[in-house]
């Protein structure tokens, strides 16, 4: 296929959308894994930003000079910051879920909001997820901005028929007549030995519900952007939030800012190789694209932050460059994110591809307790290293 | 429960006080005595064992009431002619709690309902014509023809639905309930549910949260004492619905008289919106369908039964009765009333029959709400089917 007929298949960023439209930066804004690995600032910014830093020179010892404006934050507290604000902004913005008040949060996500916004509306829920998770879709209907916290993703299998018949379907099934601006939020993912119930991937099952829009966040950055968006996108997102990322600091502007739902963010620019991976995966890729670079690899990582749609845009243009991609993800292998953008890129991209998609996912089994099991669970860096090397090798 | 004498306990449980009557009667009001007593629960005091009324609303009543009947035989007729695919449920026999209900709720109070929702629908101020084009898949239908029979929907008049997933009117409602609240909006939500519903958890998670917060909610049961083909006695350990939780209170009302349900809602309406939190009704009615149109409805109850329902207590003949004993109307035009209605039905029915079918591209409009450059793609993902305005 022409690349020019392909161009027009594609996802088209969302330059024209009302809630990402105003990104604004600082040119000082320092992304730490730009500083790491050298190369321009995430291409995702550079599309919309105005004053754009033109020499962002690679190293440890240049920083930008005004590299001490903004504000050193860890992702639990960005989150806390981006619901904050979308609070103050708008008063039909209301949190509800176990232990979110009084207590905080179970994750520190909702720490002060309940003494600053009052009991309504940072909401003590008993232990019901099905029928507060569907209070906060009847809410919605009306026209509040329900943010619905799971306290751990997996609770929220009990909700699966309120987000997927009540919030994923009511738009349709109403024939538009009905919104619902619910954002469900929580940690999931494989902790540090948390056992099978509380280690799950909810991407995988929640995926095929048409109607819904999941995002995952990963760096501070990305989790008070996503959180803003999410917030006030008028159709039910779910924000993946990752158990063991809560506590990764970054500096991020103190000017406000809001990201593209849609839109995947490119990590590391490259010639080699497509990495597409999200969420605490993308740090176990940079961790190995360390000892790639050293070994004179040229890995182009993607965190495809969307997981539903997907950026199949950016994914696109970077396969056309590479002609190779491997997805790194924590799903299992079955029926995973990896599983279904391994078929997208299949159907899109298929005259590109120098060989077959390799994915690299979690086993599929229930998430053992020991640790060393729990650890040949999930990828790991030294896995993506071989299978990096294989594929540019060509030994596969 | 310190006073447990006999008598007081027979009082809690089978008499209500009568309230006093509404002030300043028109002198054109009549009153409607509600035979049936209210059974109460956690209660000192019930609704008003008389309405007041006038002819205006006989006549509304009369009429609304009578073409949910024609519009539901209608509806059966253009099921078995396969114009009405899938599910179809009837609400034949249980007009009375609607438009009851809708005599003591305004289009202010936010109403969310099951799938026997047809007749809801009529009363939020729906059309005819909008019901059937939907049950027929029409792009006129009330959901562009994509929702269907279980999924009709009025949001300018607070209708909410219309959902396919027993039970799940019970949260949903709580959050409808809560919105209220939180905008301090001076209404009710009104979160309606079956016999057969009134075992599922999320009922009673429902209803602690209500009760917590306070929220002003009404659950009202439309029992009709069958789940599909399971009778309330063989589902249930506790048959009666409405005294279900021990924290909040509850009426019992039949279900088959207008004006009991019409009162039970007004006295809901008031116990909500003055701070003292949810409440349960339950409707004792009876449908002549059976649970759909793939059910015959007489495997497991006899038609005796069907056809004594229909002789002693059908909420229709019920208010003309009463309307010909107060002289509001007569026999003869009781049948042009009739036959005008009968055309209206029949002259909506043709007309949704004559509408178009939804074009090809309403497949992949309305997943997503337009906020977002996003183009909708069909799973092939090789033509943009849709792009977001």
């Amino acid at each position: 296929m022409a690349a020019a007929a392909m161009a027009q298949k594609v996802l088209v960023p969302c330059s024209s959308s009302s809630s990402c439209g105003k990104v604004q930066f600082s040119p000082s804004r320092v992304h730490t894994q730009a500083i790491a690995f050298g190369g321009e600032l995430s291409q995702s910014s550079s599309r919309k930003n105005k004053s754009l830093a033109l020499k962002a020179v690679a190293g440890e010892t240049s920083a930008p000079v005004t590299a001490k404006s903004g504000h050193e934050i860890l992702l639990f507290d960005a989150l806390r910051e981006g619901l904050e604000e979308e609070m103050a902004r708008d008063p039909t913005v209301c949190v509800m879920g176990e232990d979110v008040g009084h207590y905080g949060g179970s994750y520190k996500v909702t720490k002060g909001l309940a003494e600053k916004f009052g009991d309504l509306r940072v909401l003590d829920t008993p232990i019901c997820e099905n029928s507060f998770t569907g209070m906060g879709i009847g809410a919605a209907m009306t026209g509040l901005r329900t943010v619905v916290e799971g306290m751990n993703m997996g609770f929220l299998l009990l909700a699966y028929n309120q987000i997927s018949n009540n919030a994923g379907m009511l738009h349709y099934t109403s024939g538009g007549q009905f919104k619902i601006p619910v954002v469900i939020r929580g940690p999931g993912g494989v902790g540090k030995q948390l056992g099978a119930e509380h280690s799950q991937r909810l991407e995988s099952y929640f995926q095929s519900v048409p109607g819904l829009q999941m995002v995952a966040c990963s760096t501070p950055y990305n989790a008070k952007g996503l959180m803003k968006a999410a917030i006030r996108s008028d159709n039910p997102v779910i924000l993946y939030e990752h158990v063991l990322l809560y506590n990764l600091k970054e500096r991020i502007p103190d000017e406000e800012y809001v990201l593209c739902l849609e839109e995947a963010e490119l990590v590391r620019p490259g010639k080699d190789i497509t990495i597409l991976t999200y969420s605490r995966m993308r740090h176990f890729v940079l961790q190995a694209a360390k000892t790639l670079v050293e070994r004179g690899y040229d890995p182009e990582i993607i965190d495809i932050r969307s997981l539903k749609p997907f950026d199949l845009f950016t994914i696109g243009n970077s396969i056309k460059k590479t002609h190779k991609v491997l997805i790194v993800e924590e799903c299992m292998r079955t029926g995973g994110i990896g599983a279904s953008l391994r078929a997208a890129i299949v159907d899109n991209f298929w005259d590109f591809l120098d060989g077959r998609p390799e994915c690299l996912s979690s086993q599929d089994v229930p998430t053992p307790y020991a640790a060393t099991l729990e650890d040949a669970t999930v990828v790991q860096p030294a896995q993506i290293i071989v299978k990096v090397e294989q594929m540019l090798q060509g030994l596969i | 429960m310190t006073r447990s004498t006999v008598g007081s306990l027979a009082r809690r449980l089978f008499a209500s006080q009568p309230r006093q009557a509404a002030a300043a009667q028109a002198p054109d009001a009549i009153n409607v005595e509600i035979p049936v007593p209210f059974q109460l629960h956690l209660l000192q005091e019930g609704p008003a064992r008389e309405s007041v009324t006038s002819r205006e609303e006989l006549v509304k009543m009369y009429r609304d009431m009578f073409r949910i009947r024609r519009m539901e035989i209608t509806a059966d007729k253009l099921f078995k002619s396969q114009l009405v695919r899938g599910f179809c449920h009837l609400y034949d026999g249980q007009e009375a709690v609607t438009i009851g209900m809708e005599a003591a709720l305004t289009y202010e109070d936010t109403v969310i309902t099951a799938y026997r929702d047809h007749a809801t629908f009529l009363g939020r101020g729906g059309t005819v014509h909008e019901c059937f084009a939907e049950l027929m898949g029409r792009s006129t239908g009330c959901a562009r023809g994509k929702g269907g029979s279980m999924h009709l929907y009025k949001p300018s008049n607070n209708f909410y639905g219309g959902w396919g997933i027993v039970g799940t009117t019970g949260p949903l409602g709580a959050g409808l309930a809560f919105a209220n609240k939180y905008e301090k909006k001076n209404n009710v939500a009104m979160a309606i549910y079956g016999d057969g519903a009134g075992n599922q958890g999320q009922l009673f998670e429902a209803k602690n949260m209500a009760g917590l917060w306070d929220l002003p909610l009404i659950f009202l049961v439309e029992n009709n004492h069958y789940g599909m083909g399971t009778a309330e006695w063989r589902a249930s350990k506790k048959t009666t619905f409405y005294d279900r939780v021990s924290y909040i209170p509850g009426i019992k009302v039949d279900g088959m008289d207008a004006f009991a349900v019409k009162e039970a809602t007004r006295f809901a309406k008031e116990h909500c919106l003055s701070g003292k939190g949810p409440i349960v009704l339950e409707a004792d009615t009876y449908r002549y369908h059976g649970h759909s149109m793939s059910d015959p409805g007489s495997t497991y109850r006899t038609r005796n039964e069907i056809q004594g329902v229909r002789q002693e207590r059908d909420p229709i003949e019920r208010i003309k009765k009463l309307m010909i004993k107060e002289n509001v109307m007569r026999e003869e035009e009781f049948k042009a009333v009739d036959k005008e209605i009968k055309q209206e039905v029949d002259d909506a029915a043709a007309k949704a029959k004559d509408d178009p079918n939804p074009g090809e591209e309403e497949l992949f409009m309305n997943i997503y709400k337009n906020d977002s450059g996003l183009k909708t793609y069909g799973c092939d993902r090789n033509m943009v089917r849709v792009q977001l305005p």
